[in-house]
């Protein structure tokens, strides 16, 4: 399944961690939440980058503490109808300040990139080849926001302001 | 009319594209059904018994005359020569091919409509009264409210897979036409006691197979916290909404199982946890919305123009205008309904004519401005009271001038089994034998207003719950029967109906709903009193005996 970060196709630094599977002493890894949470500072003083792969039913309370520690959190959409990952990302996002990456996984398809990317995920692992090919093309299909989030895109009714201003500096 | 600038075209047209490229992808195999499936549904795309099914949004009920043509178009150019408008403010085509439909977006986006979130586990089209921005008494213009939620909604990032649709109505006046105690959000807009605006906020309302009255969440929300306020509603719905049962994923399910107490403490504090944020609506924000909205230069004319009087001595021309003219807010001028409810014709539907020809009328007597109630009728917003008599003329040129507004003939109903997949009967040859036995104006007038509302199936598309008398197509062993309702209403007094009995096959619904109607003119103490008022005072008990008794 490619990854694709940045707006490229790269490769994955991290190694997925199964359930019961022992940790490499060193390299970047994703736990699986409930793993993590078992004994979260352990696994922090571990060498090598750690992130965490957050279901969409748990409260991102438990997770929180840790974030600034985290060089990821995976967030998953189980199915592409399952929308409840798009809250958690803007919530780490805009709430609790999480800069590190954010990633897509689970069923994760060309149609939601740009409404993903909106909500702040900066990675994906994308199920097809095809859709990972044409991700560049594909989140640069809006140049219109009608929605203040936390990417930095101005808004519609923002843009609108200051057509605004700038009409009425120009008189 | 609101006036979409560049930046609203270039999001419908990159919405084009972007369906353009998903269709194109699903008829080369690169889609799967099931991945498209989501993909036009969130454009208004559904597969019915013969043929997809394209439904088109109309933002708050309002078109303009070009917009209506461009309608028009689409039905003759693509479709069958017709539409059929919808309870929801939509306009829906029955025939259209799925390698076309990418063009007859492209047709409909050069007058700026389009279909995005017509259908789909998505905030929906936004609803709003008919009569916004000339009902007399009104708060204020509520289509600015619904403007600013139509933007903000429009390809949310957040809220575009939901666990089930979700839609929002706005009134701004104490008569609610728009249902908004049906809706998943209600908005009610009023003034406080400083004379700010803002909204008393309604939740989980919403009919299908377990109907609930939407409750009162906030009482007051200011106008600059609206968007906050909603969206603190779709986060609380978007992570704790079922989604283990589509028949529980409504977010009326989450108010009732938490209680409106519980759901309004988790939505609180989820408001409170986003703060003033950017979603705050500066005033100078919603004056440049405002801004965009034109209004008609009315003209200062007479309350009772000579034209009027002369025409009050055609009978025909009064039992109209009593029937179908309703007071405005500017003297002189008038608001009209136009019926699409003719004797022995499906509810809500019109012909590429007949909207070209309203679209024609709307210019030279209304401004160029039509509306689209929940009733599934037509509105001109905007008629000077000279111009009634030629405008009634016109009308009835084109089998518009119906005077059965809110009378028993007034039937809303889905498609029901001819042409939707979900349905158990068939809704449209009932409204229109029902049409046919209450043919008589002078036996309709005497029976007043009566709303007779048809679904085919319990997702309820036409609104049974809270028709005065509801009719809910069902199957038995392979046969379609009839459950009856009575009492019912979508307005300010919103109530579900109370089933009167067992289920009645088919051929005998029309028998059933007579009989319904002789009772209540037997039992009704004034000719004053509302078929649904008797129902209160007397409960179902005197109707369900008078049907049951020979059955």
């Amino acid at each position: 399944m490619p990854l694709v970060k940045n707006g490229r196709i790269t490769t994955d630094l991290f190694v997925q961690i199964a359930d019961g599977a022992e940790l490499p002493g060193d390299g970047a890894i994703l736990v699986p939440a409930a793993r993590f949470l078992e004994d979260p500072e352990a696994m922090l003083r571990r060498a090598g980058k750690l992130g965490v792969i957050w279901p969409n039913n748990r409260n991102l309370d438990d997770l929180v503490p840790y974030l600034d520690r985290l060089a990821a959190v995976a967030l998953v959409f189980p199915s592409f109808r399952d929308g409840r990952a798009y809250s958690q990302a803007r919530l780490l996002r805009e709430r609790h300040g999480y800069d590190g990456e954010l990633r897509a996984t689970g069923q994760v398809l060309r149609d939601q990139f740009v409404f993903m990317s909106r909500a702040g995920f900066d990675a994906f692992e994308v199920k097809k080849d095809a859709d990972a090919d044409a991700f560049a093309e594909t989140v640069k299909r809006y140049s219109v926001f009608y929605q203040p989030t936390g990417d930095g895109r101005v808004t519609a009714l923002n843009r609108r302001m200051q057509l605004r201003h700038s009409e009425s500096a120009g008189q | 009319m609101y006036a979409y600038d560049e930046l609203d075209r270039t999001l419908i047209n990159e919405r084009v594209s972007e369906f353009r490229d998903q269709v194109k992808r699903r008829l080369s195999g690169e889609l799967t059904e099931d991945e498209f499936k989501m993909l036009r549904l969130q454009n208004g795309v559904y597969l019915q018994l013969h043929a997809y099914m394209f439904r088109v949004a109309i933002p708050y009920g309002t078109l303009s005359s070009r917009q209506l043509r461009a309608l028009a178009r689409v039905a003759r150019r693509y479709d069958r020569g017709y539409g059929h408008f919808t309870t929801r403010q939509n306009i829906q085509y029955n025939w259209i091919k799925l390698s076309e439909l990418p063009d007859a977006l492209a047709d409909l986006a050069e007058v700026g409509i389009h279909a995005m979130q017509t259908s789909g586990n998505n905030m929906r089209n936004v609803t709003s009264d008919q009569w916004a921005g000339v009902a007399p008494g009104e708060v204020e213009d509520p289509r600015i409210w619904s403007e600013i939620l139509r933007q903000h909604t429009t390809l949310h990032p957040e809220f575009s897979f939901l666990p089930r649709k979700f839609k929002i109505a706005i009134t701004a006046s104490e008569h609610d036409r728009a249902a908004i105690k049906v809706h998943d959000i209600g908005l009610r807009l009023h003034k406080n006691a400083d004379g700010e605006t803002g909204f008393e906020v309604l939740v989980g309302g919403g009919l299908g197979r377990t109907p609930f009255i939407a409750k009162t969440i906030k009482p007051f929300v200011h106008g600059r916290d609206i968007l906050s306020y909603v969206e603190a509603i779709l986060r609380v719905y978007n992570q704790y909404g079922r989604r283990d049962n589509i028949y529980k994923a409504r977010i009326k399910i989450l108010v009732h199982e938490l209680g409106i107490e519980k759901f309004a403490k988790e939505v609180d504090e989820e408001w409170k946890q986003m703060g003033h944020s950017a979603l705050t609506l500066d005033h100078s924000v919603i004056e440049e919305v405002r801004s965009r909205f034109s209004y008609p230069v009315y003209e200062k004319l007479p309350h009772m123009p000579d034209e009027l009087k002369q025409a009050a001595h055609d009978p025909l021309f009064e039992r109209w205008r009593k029937n179908s003219v309703a007071p405005h807010k500017v003297q002189g001028y008038s608001i009209v309904t136009l019926s699409l409810k003719p004797v022995g014709g499906p509810p809500g539907d019109a012909t590429a004519d007949q909207m070209d020809a309203v679209a024609d009328l709307a210019d030279k007597y209304s401004f160029g401005e039509i509306r689209v109630g929940h009733e599934q009728n037509l509105v001109l917003p905007h008629v000077a009271k000279r111009d009634l008599p030629q405008l009634w003329k016109a009308l009835d040129r084109i089998g518009l001038a119906t005077p059965n507004v809110n009378l028993v003939t007034d039937i809303i109903a889905c498609p029901g089994l001819d042409y939707c997949s979900l349905a158990n009967a068939r809704s449209i040859p009932i409204a229109q034998e029902l049409t046919r036995r209450f043919a008589n104006h002078d036996t309709a007038e005497m029976i007043g207003r009566l709303h007779i509302n048809i679904s085919g199936c319990i997702n309820a598309c036409g609104h049974h719950h809270v028709g005065h008398i509801g009719i809910l197509g069902v199957e038995k062993n392979g046969e379609e029967f009839y459950q009856i309702t009575i009492g019912g209403r979508a307005d300010e007094n919103a109530q579900m109906g109370a089933l009167i009995g067992p289920a009645v096959p088919y051929a005998e619904v029309a028998d059933v709903i007579e009989d319904i109607v002789e009772a209540y003119l037997a039992l009704r103490d004034r000719p004053e009193e509302l078929f649904v008022d008797t129902v209160k005072r007397l409960g179902v008990e005197p109707f369900k005996e008078r049907v049951y008794a020979t059955r």
